[in-house]
């Protein structure tokens, strides 16, 4: 449904992301993780039209965005990141507004098709009131009726529960799920419960590249295997493996380096960080420490990242 | 085909939700009122000393003593509303950020930009419409030529439009909405008043200035005139300016 080649988008010197590319299957619904400025609102924007790509290839339905925008933009429903509405417009003109926009001229039909929207989004209740005067909640509801306006077979959502209160999360993260089926879904978000609830499979996304693709379940077993961390040490190798090995967590340490200097590459268990106690033997076995340090943005700690966000957050 | 009805009915929409419209229009019928008025007066009075003074009358006629000021102001109170009607067009979506989802409407940039343009157009022809009121007045009291009437309500609309197209276009190039209003505003002074200088440039470049001049061009038809050039200026005008907006719109900086 979606085919995505090689998308670089850059502004002006800055790179917000860089040769990526992914598919994704009808019906699917697609994961977005990853950490603020990561470049997922970049690539929704490619994604919906919004701006051309530097480089690289997109299509959807089969069509070309560059080649054939409006072919693209009929399908796809997108509720961008902190959407914003025309404030002084009531909520059912804006969607009869959208409606049209989106090419439903016959009167009945528009009429029908807005109601459906709001009934689906639970605002029926606020469909009389100015966009305006809505509470965050309610706006991102009326956001999400507008995406779902001319039933697209497209849903691009940029962080849509950001900003809500827990109750209001949970709601919206309910109606996504049942938005599935039919429709393909891209959701974007920074907090990785959201993704292993609603998602049949996750791209990680840091610093404008890929980092990994995969279904949530299998990337949760990776990520609770093991922590790594690497270790610069001077001295005996047999002596410093075995040294290492025996301390508490510790899984595996493989010597990655000759010279006088080796690094070790320790695997340990995610749930306690050790890197105090690996120290603490170095240092009594009169062994020399050179650096200490887990592994540079390897996937769990990108998810490490993530986590930790998402406990702030709660 | 332009599919610009949908966003030409919500700009209506908008102009009519705040109290831009309203405004704008009444202070148009006001002012033109007011100008119409000491116009008449003061072609009252003149008739009044032309029937003492036999000498004068050869002077005197309907159209350069009534008609051609009358168009002469309108055009003038049309600069000094047009910038407040366009200021918002592009600037406060801009501004708001609801372009995102506009630009991700399966519409073209030019349905998009005509649907802006029509509205403002409708919202300045109300009023323009209006002052025939006066038109009527002065037929019931006397016999008016249709001719230049006519030339005048031609040269306040291609004016008109033309004066909406660079408003468009300047919000366009900014987020600012007072900011967007004043520089249409200075502009389009400027190109009024452009003419004045070639009086003591060369004759080369003083007859260019002439040319570019706004107000120029509608001398003419203020005076019951329809030249073709003139009608063509106006076209050509509005006809770039909108190109430049949609060169502004499309570009990868006013989105990114
Ligand atoms: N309009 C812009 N101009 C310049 N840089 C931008 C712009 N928008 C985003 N960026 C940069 O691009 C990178 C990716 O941003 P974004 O796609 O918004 O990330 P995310 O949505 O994952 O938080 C960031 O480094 C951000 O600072
Ligand atoms: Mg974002």
């Amino acid at each position: 449904m979606i085919e995505i080649q090689n998308l670089t988008k850059r502004y002006g010197h800055i790179k917000a992301v860089e040769n990526i590319s992914f598919t994704v299957q009808k019906g699917e619904i697609l994961g977005f993780l990853g950490p603020n400025g990561a470049g997922k609102t970049t690539t929704m924007r490619v994604l919906t039209g919004y701006f051309p790509p530097t480089d690289g290839k997109v299509k959807v339905a089969g069509y070309d965005i560059t080649e054939k925008p409006l072919e693209v933009k009929k399908r796809i429903g997108y509720l961008p990141e902190n959407v914003a509405l025309y404030k002084d417009m009531r909520v059912i003109d804006y969607l009869k507004f959208v409606g049209r926009v989106k090419g439903i001229k016959k009167s009945p039909k528009l009429k029908q098709q807005v109601s459906n929207v709001i009934e689906l989004c639970g605002i029926g209740d606020m469909q009389k009131r100015i966009i305006g005067k809505l509470s965050k909640g309610y706006r991102q509801r009326v956001g999400l009726a507008q995406a779902l306006l001319g039933d697209p077979e497209v849903l691009i959502l940029d962080e849509p529960t950001v900003g809500l209160d827990p109750k209001q999360i949970v709601e919206i993260r309910k109606l996504i799920k049942e938005l599935g089926g039919e429709r393909t879904i891209i959701l974007s978000t920074h907090i990785l419960p959201e993704v292993q609830m609603i998602c049949e499979r996750v791209i990680i996304i840091n610093d404008g590249k890929i980092a990994a693709i995969d279904t949530p379940d299998n990337l949760n077993r990776q990520l609770s295997k093991q922590l790594v961390v690497l270790m610069e040490i001077e001295g005996d190798p047999q002596k410093i493996v075995s040294t290492l090995e025996n301390v508490d967590g510790v899984i595996e340490v493989k010597q990655k380096r000759k010279g006088k200097v080796k690094q070790y590459e320790v695997i340990t268990r995610p749930e306690k960080d050790i890197r105090r106690d690996l120290a603490q033997a170095v240092f009594e076995n009169q062994l020399g420490l050179y650096e200490l340090k887990t592994v540079e943005m390897s996937l769990e700690e990108i998810f490490l990242k993530l986590v930790t966000q998402e406990e702030h957050h709660a | 085909m332009l599919n610009s009805a949908p966003i030409f009915k919500k700009e209506i929409g908008s102009y009519f939700l705040s109290p831009i419209a309203y405004v704008v229009i009444t202070m148009f019928l006001i002012l033109s009122g007011y100008f119409f008025y000491s116009t008449v007066a003061y072609y009252s009075l003149i008739s009044l000393q032309a029937m003492q003074n036999p000498y004068m009358v050869s002077g005197l006629n309907l159209t350069e003593g009534l008609i051609s000021p009358f168009f002469a102001n309108i055009g003038i109170i049309a600069m000094l509303i047009i910038p407040m009607l366009t200021m918002r067009l592009f600037a406060e979506e801009k501004k708001s950020g609801t372009v995102e989802l506009l630009f991700t409407y399966p519409l073209r940039d030019l349905d998009i930009l005509m649907g802006k343009f029509f509205a403002a157009s409708v919202v300045y022809l109300v009023p323009i419409a209006v002052t025939l009121i006066y038109v009527f007045f002065i037929r019931s009291l006397t016999e008016l030529p249709f001719g230049p009437v006519l030339a005048g309500y031609l040269g306040l609309i291609l004016m008109g439009e033309a004066f909406i197209a660079l408003g468009i276009f300047i919000s366009s190039t900014t987020e600012n909405q007072i900011i967007a209003a004043i520089i249409t505003f200075g502009l389009l002074l400027l190109l009024w008043v452009i003419g004045w200088a070639a009086n003591f440039t060369g004759p080369l470049f003083g007859k260019i200035l002439n040319e570019l001049s706004l107000v120029r061009h509608f001398e003419s038809f203020s005076k019951g005139v329809i030249d073709i050039k003139d009608v063509v200026f106006y076209l050509l005008f509005t006809f770039y300016c909108l190109f430049l907006t949609c060169r502004v719109i499309e570009s990868k900086r006013w989105r990114g």
